[in-house]
């Protein structure tokens, strides 16, 4: 591909990211009744070790949206700085008006593949759930900046483990204790078969309330 | 010290195929709504189709980032343009401007497979089919995408388009109805669904004619 064999031959290979280290596993994400339930666990794996036990991958991002990263930790720090700055700005126009979950990912899809474009990815799959003015929103993007929108999404082996079993049990209008059942089944066969996946897990919850990220469990 | 080559690729493919037909009056535009990665689905209900002008629709299917920032281009371009000429572009000034916009990246090309269909200024459809880079040919009909080896033999079939070589230059467009051209699109998705994995789920048909646009949809194999 001339592409990749441009970007090589510029030789400054060692100022781009070309392989993650410390990682994140699956984050699963789902609507129901109030708003989108987000779920992550705790674990940051250093190749093949479990190096980390405490990591939330699960953030708030302003007043109406949760983010969840999978894939590079330190990339999903950065992130967070430039979603901060991001939400910083949108308050200093102090004009009453919020960005809302959809505008939040548009943002970071657009960060996404621009970063892609210039061969330096940010090693993430992200998660963006959020509601406002009663609008549910949930939507996913990669670190080449392939993004959709649905009402269940995961990343990494959540896709191939957890979205058939969502695909099979979600319906519209789950109450909270049924949508935190149905996060738990997926992470528990994520347990069983993600070898990446750790035991300890925190539930997200955002509705037009506000955000709760619940305290971590097993 | 073997020096490190890039272990992940810019690219993917999503999936998903595109058709579009001309008419007399009409044009028809299709594409499946699913989306893939792998051998994984990630959505039964994304639409690769969008509305550049009046009278213009551009389906794409290949790599969804890269559509989706193509896309973008193209409607930005659009609105300059309705600011500085006071009017909507044609459907074949879009088809130019397509095809230089993705030659603009030649060297690290969007990795879209495009049809345009719309009506042209005489108000007759017309349907422009793309490479990847913007090579780029007005036809009578066309077919892009993971399923466009299925489908574009059987269109060749049932259309039989006259060579672009004859002298007088014969219409390209179909004589087939409105309906009839909408049945044909059915079937074409229909078919190729069963032995194209990544065609599916939900098929998306605009249909766009002097009386303005229409959406039909068409529930498709999901396996």
């Amino acid at each position: 591909m001339p592409g990749l064999m441009l970007a090589s031959a510029a030789g400054s290979d060692s100022q781009r990211t070309l392989y993650p280290y410390v990682t994140g596993t699956s984050v699963v994400g789902i609507k129901y009744k109030d708003g989108i339930l987000l779920a992550a666990d705790m674990g940051g794996s250093y190749g093949s070790t479990l190096r980390y036990k405490t990591v939330e991958r699960m953030k708030p991002v302003g007043k109406h949206s949760i983010i969840g990263a999978s894939g590079e930790l330190s990339d999903f720090q950065e992130i967070m700085r430039y979603l901060d700055e991001l939400i910083l700005n949108d308050n200093m126009w102090d004009d009453g008006n919020s960005l809302g979950p959809k505008e939040v990912l548009n943002y970071l899809t657009r960060v996404m593949y621009n970063r892609r474009n210039k061969f330096n990815p940010l090693w993430n799959s992200l998660v963006l759930g959020g509601i406002k003015n009663g609008q549910k929103y949930l939507g996913t993007v990669s670190m080449i900046g392939v993004h959709y929108e649905d009402n269940h999404v995961a990343t990494g082996f959540g896709n191939h483990l957890a979205r058939p079993i969502l695909r099979d049990e979600w319906h519209e209008d789950m109450t909270f204790e049924e949508g935190v059942k149905l996060l738990e089944k997926c992470m528990r066969v994520l347990l069983y078969r993600d070898r990446s996946a750790v035991n300890k897990l925190q539930i997200a919850k955002i509705t037009e309330e506000g955000v709760t990220i619940s305290q971590p469990y097993s | 010290m073997t020096k490190q080559q890039a272990n992940w690729s810019p690219y993917d493919n999503n999936g998903g195929t595109c058709v579009a037909i001309a008419g007399a009056d009409y044009c028809v535009i299709a594409a499946d709504t699913r989306m893939s990665t792998g051998y994984s689905i990630l959505s039964r209900d994304y639409s690769k189709i969008i509305q550049l002008a009046d009278k213009s629709l551009m389906a794409s299917s290949g790599f969804q980032a890269d559509v989706r920032a193509l896309q973008k281009v193209l409607a930005a371009r659009h609105l300059i343009y309705q600011h500085q000429h006071n009017k909507q572009m044609s459907c074949p000034a879009m088809a130019q401007l397509l095809s230089n916009t993705l030659y603009y990246k030649r060297f690290f090309p969007y990795y879209a497979f495009n049809v345009l269909g719309g009506l042209d200024s005489e108000g007759k459809g017309c349907v422009f089919t793309y490479d990847a880079v913007g090579s780029y040919e007005r036809v009578g009909y066309s077919s892009q995408g993971s399923g466009a080896t299925l489908i574009t033999p059987f269109l060749d079939n049932q259309l039989k388009s006259p060579s672009p070589l004859l002298l007088p230059a014969k219409d390209a467009v179909t004589p087939l109805s409105e309906s009839e051209a909408i049945d044909l699109v059915k079937t074409c998705f229909a078919s190729a669904s069963e032995r194209d994995i990544y065609t599916g789920d939900k098929l998306e048909i605009v249909i766009l004619n002097a009386s303005g646009i229409r959406r039909e949809y068409l529930e498709l194999r999901k396996d």
